[in-house]
């Protein structure tokens, strides 16, 4: 092309131009989250270790209820429990806490970090929007951190179910029993929606505020992320003694009685849960929060046009 | 076609003027060098241009505004705004991916090839390679990409003399065929003498010179004067006198070729004697208007 756009008429450069516009979005978002996840490994390391960990120690539980069983057969309440569905409920917890945390540090510093090591002018050497580039950074914590989370949980808990279930079949007892005990798919099954709808849509302000601070902080984002928020609580105890933002604030994290109506703790199959999906998707806290991460992005978008290497 | 037009183009930080009223045409197939002062505001017109800052004034790069569309613009651009922007993090094998998949107009197997005259392994992290590896790195994957515009911000800063050399070759042998455009900012004023065939003084957020080399070998002659002329010399103007071991150098503007040779031994002055001549004439005028 080169040697010839020297005489080239000045139409057909435009339409070189037009050529050039090839890359599609998707292309651009995929190559952006790959770039994210190629920089920041905790994002699947660390569950993964969580739930290494938790496997190994569950592992040493069951050998140690397998000798109980030798010893005495027949399962006391407490060797219940062992086989029941709390082990699950914990492995979800912890994988749970691992990606939140995961999340947290990711977006506070990920907008800020590629200013502080000045590759934000390679990135921006590049023909990739700053809102494709925010909007994939803002995906990481809010869609792909939930879906890895749920497929690391679903994996530990089905190896976990398979050693458990190792351990009833060697005593004689009933697998098929067990297995509803535990209610594994229909746990899955709320566990995807679990994380999907709280650690995508319910805490998605978080992280957008989180990348907002990122972008704009000059310095200790982390600081200016938490000082805003941490203010307003104290100085609303100190007027009004209430602690109304502190409980928002809080609700955001763990979910609130929106998140409690799809996850009611226990998850027994209660049949009202099946209302749950639905009051869940109309209560003006998911809306409410949805517009602030929409603002915080937008605000973010527009920060890092303007923001440089500091 | 013109590859870069301002007009006017100003940019305040706080109360001093970065930019303070710059006029620029560069057409294309230029190799053009932006040479000032630190603080002149060449980084800061380089960054306008690149879409990286906000400005007034009227600017165009390739027919499109820079500031409201970079990401378009950046598919005729390439940039290397500095040494080791490249991030730390990342494997040679992942940046080439990456570029590969954003860039509708890189050409992996030219980088690769770019890469396999160096040592550089696809596997190395750019933390563990030198700071001149990084810099052949980051060359390799900008000559891959066919643009219209590359902008060099002191590419070679900080590296020896061997690597500047082969930056610059390989610039001008792999890269450059007549109708990219370059523009190029560095200290090192003398290595880019041979490569530049347009030359672009800043100083104090204006233009202060800008012509082609062409123009430079017609128009500015340096003198070394023999004593006994110095009269004679001082008689037509110049532009610039510094003394030398040995006599008084002389620099014209526009003045006589065959009238000044009598005077001593007259040849062009390389563009960083030039340099200093046009900055510090423009002092004194500057300090004249002032009285």
């Amino acid at each position: 092309m080169s040697t010839q756009s020297n005489v080239m008429p000045e139409s057909s450069l435009r339409s070189q131009g037009v050529a050039g516009a090839a890359t599609p979005a998707a292309r651009l978002m995929y190559w952006s989250l790959r770039r994210e996840l190629w920089e920041n490994r905790a994002i699947y390391v660390a569950p993964v270790a969580i739930a290494c960990v938790f496997l190994f120690a569950f592992s040493i539980s069951m050998i140690h209820l397998l000798v109980q069983m030798h010893a005495t057969p027949g399962l006391d309440p407490m060797q219940q429990r062992h086989l029941s569905g709390q082990p699950y409920e914990f492995a979800e917890d912890l994988i749970m806490a691992a990606s939140l945390i995961v999340g947290l540090f990711y977006s506070v510093d990920c907008l800020y970090g590629e200013r502080r090591d000045r590759s934000i002018l390679f990135w921006k050497s590049l023909p990739v929007s700053d809102l494709t580039t925010v909007l994939s950074k803002a995906a990481i914590p809010i869609v792909i951190l939930p879906l890895l989370a749920f497929g690391i949980t679903v994996l530990t808990q089905w190896i976990m179910l398979m050693i458990s279930s190792a351990v009833v079949a060697a005593n004689g007892l009933s697998v098929s029993t067990f297995w509803s005990r535990v209610g594994i798919s229909h746990r899955w099954s709320m566990l995807l929606f679990h994380f999907l709808c709280i650690h995508g849509l319910w805490q998605s302000p978080i992280y957008a505020w989180l990348l907002l601070i990122s972008a704009w902080a000059r310095r200790a984002p982390i600081l200016w992320a938490a000082l805003p928020p941490l203010t307003i609580g104290i100085a609303e105890k100190v007027a009004f003694n209430t602690t109304y933002f502190g409980s928002l604030i809080g609700n955001r994290f763990t979910g609130g009685a929106e998140g409690a109506i799809i996850m009611g703790r226990g998850r027994a199959m209660d049949p009202t849960m099946h209302v749950g999906p639905l009051s869940f998707f109309i209560s003006p806290g998911l809306w409410i929060g949805l517009a602030i991460t929409a603002a915080c992005l937008a605000a973010a978008i527009r920060m890092r046009r303007y923001r440089g290497p500091i | 076609m013109t590859c870069i037009e301002a007009h006017g183009l100003r940019k305040q930080f706080g109360t001093t003027a970065a930019l303070d009223g710059v006029d620029l045409r560069v057409e294309d197939g230029r190799i053009v060098g932006l040479i000032g002062p630190n603080g002149a505001g060449k980084t800061t017109a380089l960054q306008a241009i690149l879409g990286l800052l906000p400005y007034q004034g009227q600017l165009q790069v390739l027919g499109r505004d820079p500031w409201t569309q970079r990401a378009q613009l950046m598919r005729d651009i390439s940039f290397i705004a500095d040494v080791a922007v490249l991030p730390r993090w990342i494997k040679v094998w992942q940046v080439m991916d990456y570029v590969a998949g954003v860039h509708p107009r890189f050409d992996r197997a030219k980088a690769e090839s770019f890469l396999s005259k160096t040592t550089i392994g696809l596997t190395r992290k750019v933390r563990d390679l030198s700071k001149g590896m990084v810099a052949q790195l980051h060359l390799a994957l900008v000559m891959a990409i066919d643009a219209r515009l590359l902008v060099l911000d002191e590419p070679t800063l900080g590296l020896d003399i061997l690597y500047r050399k082969q930056f610059y070759d390989s610039l001008l042998n792999d890269y450059f065929d007549g109708s990219r455009t370059i523009i190029v900012t560095t200290h090192q004023v003398e290595e880019i003498q041979n490569v530049i065939t347009d030359l672009v003084y800043i100083n104090r957020g204006r233009i202060v010179l800008s012509c082609s080399m062409e123009e430079v070998e017609s128009r500015f002659l340096e003198v070394m004067v023999h004593p006994g002329h110095l009269g004679a010399a001082r008689a037509l103007r110049p532009m610039h006198e510094r003394e030398v071991l040995g006599g008084s150098v002389l620099m014209f503007d526009g003045v006589d070729r065959e009238r000044v040779s009598a005077l001593g031994d007259a040849r062009t002055p390389s563009i960083a004697d030039l340099f200093v001549a046009v900055i510090t004439n423009e002092g004194k005028q500057v300090q004249g208007a002032a009285q």
